[in-house]
């Protein structure tokens, strides 16, 4: 009997990946443990054993091809020992679609002007990242990468791939995993004047550091009554990847945003990551830079312009509409343009704040919306007490009282730590209908 | 073992004499000005604390004098300096004035924080001193970035971590053992042991009996030092940063000191003996011994008297300029949370 050997998810948050090499032919007898083909994600070449044992009797997908959807059939092994093997297909079938990924960001509708960049590409968030810094490494050579796995193994998330062949080991550092004493270390370094990006494999990790975030990095500027400045960016992924659990699921946009002395800032599409992240190593501040693993592979049009790069301090109206505002940052920009996108089909149009930087808050772009709307709802995946949709609905309610038409409402994550079954994990993180039957609430529909 | 070698040597010579030739006629004299100012400093702000002029906490350093006064004398210009916030006389041994440092502490315009940082937080880029740090064991990491800074870019700078053996037992002081030894940063990391984190023996703190080996796991070399001696000080010292400076990594120096005085001015010290004071300071008081030494090498009463008069100047002129400068202009309350990005 026929089993067939599917492609199998190698990381959580892994939805397709390179069939890159057959290490078995067709017609090969295979032991349970055998190494029957190697796999690239985006992350990592992993190899692929055989879970049974008999014979490889059909390649489906043959080697070299990307976009391999998981649980998709990539080979045949007949069962039982010894029985006849059924003849190979006469040609390989065409590799399977890749499987629908993370929702990926509709395109922007009428987006507000912003400086024109010019000529852009298809780049994934991964890509703008490591383009970021490498641009900001060559420019100035006080610009170093620390953390954990950056450096030989290429990045935990594959985001420094390439940065330790350009710049060597003094610029690019693997640390142990000792977040306390690697980022007290940066900040003193910062202190004399270099300027670290160091890169924790995800914001969890950062609470290990934290006194020296909170502590050393962002007060000693006014301790000192102005003479130590402290440039250094923290950055990683934060937030709720996939099926990862409480201690590994948390956003932490709230706890860095109540700071002074640090800026703190959430990109969305490969723009953001670029432009933003840019701005924040020429930044003489400490900033936070809170990245999305789900965004990681995800495309978007980046400008190419050579000098490109965005203020930290505005927000983006990614969609222009009339009916209300949703207010949004990293991936919740995601589910709000979505939620968006099924408005307009229900007649609602709604309008879309990329937040892009938490603090400073663009409060200005946000109450020129809800002047224009009336409605404001609140979209991200922190959770609900003192979470940054509180802080936009005060600012909202203070500049803007007169001009509100029904009270703000958040749409944001559960109030309990992360579950790790995948439907109660599901509803634990805001949904786009929910988004959906928030903007009809507030509008009265 | 070398490393064992060299610490008993040091404790012989601490034991056995203070005379050495380790420090020049002119360096006592140096040593002896620049303890006896820290000294001085000291019980200034201790009676102007008393007076209500200065808040907060106050953390004195009479009786550690020799720890800093004598490992300053190993560093150059260019090397960095941080410690934890018992610190007014690390900031003046680094070459801070007097009138900065007690202005700060008064909470005044004309303090080295504009009067934004007080006792425990106090900087200068200019003499290498990076504070002041307020939180137990931050300074240790702190200071492994510093030698990092000066590794990565390949000066010959060296930078002093100082810490107390009550933050000697931090996490991030082992941490910062081995990223140091990782990447043969130039660190010394100078354990402060006055025998009590506030009010809690060190017996009772630390599992470790011999804290110059807390290191030795990363190959760190370490040595006990007298710390009641600038002498004993200054010549391990020398070792330390000499070791640095080539390029070999950190070292690790555990100097036995005493305070004299509590934890901070809101301790009553019930925790240890008036008998166990006395007895340090009348047999082990670094300044002195530097005075004994000074006569013997033959300085006039008289000259050291020139010296007492000068340091006393300098600290009643802080004195007077920390009452007389005024408090921050209250737009000081929102400058410096940010800097401008250019």
């Amino acid at each position: 009997m026929a089993t067939a050997i599917l492609m199998p998810a190698l990381s959580p948050t892994m939805t397709e990946g390179k069939l890159a090499r057959w290490l078995k032919k067709e017609g090969d007898a295979v032991k349970s443990g055998d190494v029957l083909a190697e796999i690239e994600t985006d992350k990592a070449t992993m190899e692929v054993e055989a879970v049974d044992e008999g014979i490889l009797t059909r390649i489906i997908v043959p080697e070299g091809t990307e976009g391999v959807a998981v649980n998709s059939p990539i080979a045949e092994l007949n069962g039982g020992a010894g029985e006849a093997a059924p003849a190979p297909a006469a040609r390989p079938e065409p590799a399977p679609a890749p499987a629908a990924a993370a929702p990926q960001a509709p395109a922007a509708v009428a987006a507000a002007p912003e400086k024109d960049w010019g000529e852009t590409k298809p780049t994934t968030v991964r890509e703008a990242l490591r383009d970021a810094m490498a641009a900001e490494m060559r420019r100035d050579a006080d610009v170093f990468l620390m953390g954990e796995e950056v450096a030989q193994y290429q990045g935990a998330y594959k985001i420094s791939q390439g940065l330790l062949d350009e710049f060597g080991a003094k610029r690019v550092i693997d640390t142990p995993i000792t977040e306390h004493g690697f980022t007290g270390m940066a900040v003193g370094a910062a202190m004399t004047g270099l300027k670290p990006i160091v890169e924790f494999m995800t914001f969890n990790f950062s609470m290990q550091a934290i006194d020296h975030i909170i502590n050393s990095a962002a007060k000693t500027l006014y301790m000192s009554g102005g003479q130590l400045g402290c440039p250094i960016v923290f950055r990683g992924p934060n937030g709720a990847a996939s099926r990862v659990a409480a201690q590994h699921s948390q956003c932490y946009a709230s706890w860095y945003a109540h700071v002074p002395g640090l800026k703190v800032v959430a990109p969305w599409s490969a723009a953001d990551a670029k432009g933003l992240l840019r701005a924040a190593i020429r930044d003489p501040n400490p900033v936070i830079f809170l990245e999305n693993e789900i965004l990681y592979g995800q495309t978007f049009d980046c400008p190419v312009d050579e000098d490109f790069i965005l203020p930290i301090s505005q927000a983006k109206v990614e969609r222009v509409g009339k009916d209300v505002t949703l207010v949004a940052y990293s991936i919740a920009v995601s589910w709000a343009m979505s939620a968006a996108e099924e408005l307009a089909k229900q007649g609602i149009e709604a309008e879309v704040i990329n937040l892009r930087s938490i603090r400073p808050l663009d409060v200005e772009t946000i109450v020129a919306s809800v002047k224009k709307t009336h409605r404001l709802v609140t979209v991200e995946e922190g959770w609900p007490y003192a979470n940054i949709g509180t802080e936009v609905a005060m600012q909202v309610t203070e500049a803007a009282w007169d001009w509100l038409d029904a009270p703000p409402v958040r749409v944001c994550g559960k109030d309990i730590p992360m579950p790790y079954a995948a439907n109660l994990e599901k509803l634990a993180l805001p949904t786009v209908p929910e988004i959906v039957e928030a903007a009809k609430r507030v509008t009265y529909k | 073992m070398v490393q064992a070698a060299e610490s008993a040597t040091t404790k012989r010579r601490a034991k056995g004499s203070n005379r050495e030739p380790v420090l020049s006629k002119e360096q006592w004299q140096q040593a002896y000005r620049d303890m006896l100012l820290i000294r001085r400093f000291e019980e200034k702000a201790g009676q102007l604390y008393g007076m209500g002029l200065i808040g907060g906490f106050c953390h004195l350093y009479i009786g550690q004098e020799a720890v800093v006064v004598g490992m300053q004398m190993c560093l150059e210009k260019g090397d960095q300096v941080v410690t934890s916030y018992r610190d007014h006389g690390h900031m003046l041994a680094t070459g801070m004035e007097a009138r900065g440092v007690m202005a700060e502490l008064t909470g005044r315009a004309g303090g080295y924080s504009r009067g934004k940082g007080g006792s425990m937080h106090m900087f200068s880029r200019e003499k290498g001193f990076y504070g002041g740090h307020g939180i137990v064991g931050a300074q240790v990491s702190i200071g492994a970035g510093l030698g990092f800074a000066n590794w990565y870019r390949g000066n010959k700078g060296v930078a002093v971590a100082y810490f107390g053996e009550g933050a000697s037992n931090q996490g991030q002081c082992f941490e910062s053992f081995n990223l140091a030894a990782l990447l043969k940063l130039p660190v010394i990391f100078v354990i402060e042991n006055n025998k009590y984190g506030m009010g809690t023996s060190v017996e009772r703190a630390s599992a470790s009996k011999d804290l110059s080996k807390n290191a030795s796991p990363w190959g760190i070399p370490g040595e006990q030092v007298d710390g009641m001696s600038v002498s004993a000080v200054k010549e391990a010292g020398e070792r330390a940063a000499q070791y640095c400076r080539e390029g070999r990594g950190p070292y690790l120096l555990e100097m036995k000191t005493y305070r004299y005085r509590g934890h901070s001015m809101s301790d009553p010290a019930k925790y240890r003996t008036r008998e166990e004071v006395q007895k340090m300071r009348e047999q082990h008081d670094c300044i002195e011994t530097a005075r004994t030494t000074l006569l013997e090498l033959a300085v006039t009463e008289a000259e050291l008297k020139k010296i007492d008069d000068e340091v006393k100047v300098i600290v009643q002129d802080a004195a007077d300029f920390a009452q007389a400068s005024p408090e921050p202009d209250e737009a000081e309350l929102w400058t410096d949370v940010l800097l401008e990005a250019k």
